[in-house]
């Protein structure tokens, strides 16, 4: 996977948040800022803040109790570039459910609502997503 | 049965045979288990006619769909329905995009709601 810092950002912001379900509504409010400040429209925002909540649900399910998810967003030719990854304990997958049910509505709901989506996730590597939102959109 | 934090609030009363379940707040992975809890409770008390009030919910993710999704499977297998209040247009174009909207009952008000478990 591509390496999310590109040169041409002129504003990159980084956010780490323990891997645990009570942080994600800070990677949600946080993205959402960003995204505010970029000019997004309000549908936009909503989109990005839900599908950046799904790519951390999705690592905190499937990781470790004990990691860091590291997200970064990036301004990058009229779209917002955001780079979640999860270095150590995640897997491929969606999350699973509380009843132990598994279930792609997640990794659905970011390709619904992101324009490109990179996935790329395994037990040796731990997560990463790439996904963009462009602001025409 | 009322649960209450910051991010969230449910709690559950009795219309006639049904029983409605108001939830406001943001229903994600930290809070989604609060809803699962009167949901499951309700079911375990052989309440199988919901409605779920969702007209105060600000937002909602896959594992708020999730709870959503089991209480319907639940109540479905002793004959009962569970129908949803819905007018935030976020939260219908997540019904929409996930093809909940086929599944589930989505009303306007609480009373059509109630009105179609009839």
């Amino acid at each position: 996977m591509s390496e999310v810092r590109a040169q041409t950002a002129q504003d990159v912001v980084f956010l780490r948040i323990p891997a645990k379900a009570e942080w994600v509504v800070v990677a949600r409010l946080a993205l959402a800022t960003v995204a505010s400040r970029s000019d997004f429209p309000i549908e936009a925002i909503e989109d990005i803040k839900l599908a950046v909540a799904e790519a951390c649900t999705n690592a905190i399910a499937q990781g470790d109790a004990a990691g860091q998810i590291e997200i970064s967003c990036s301004i990058e030719q009229a779209a917002l570039r955001v780079h979640v990854r999860a270095p150590s304990g995640a897997v491929a997958g969606d999350h699973r459910r509380a009843d132990g049910a598994s279930s792609g509505l997640g990794l659905f709901l970011i390709r619904s609502l992101m324009d490109t989506v990179e996935f790329d996730a395994d037990a040796s590597h731990g997560m990463d997503l790439v996904m963009v939102k462009r602001l025409s959109n | 049965m009322s649960v209450g934090n910051m991010d969230i609030k449910v709690s559950e009363r009795e219309v006639g045979k049904a029983h409605v379940i108001d939830v406001g707040g943001e229903i994600d992975v930290y809070t989604s288990p609060k809803v699962k809890d009167v949901v499951s409770g309700l079911i375990d008390r052989g309440t199988y006619q919901l409605v779920i009030n969702l007209e105060q919910v600000r937002y909602i993710d896959s594992t708020g769909l999730g709870v959503l999704i089991g209480g319907l499977k639940r109540v479905r297998e002793h004959g009962g329905t569970v129908n949803l209040v819905c007018t935030n247009p976020q939260i219908r174009k997540i019904f929409d995009i996930t093809g909940l909207v086929k599944i589930f009952g989505i009303f306007d008000t609480e009373a059509a709601a109630l009105k179609a478990l009839s």
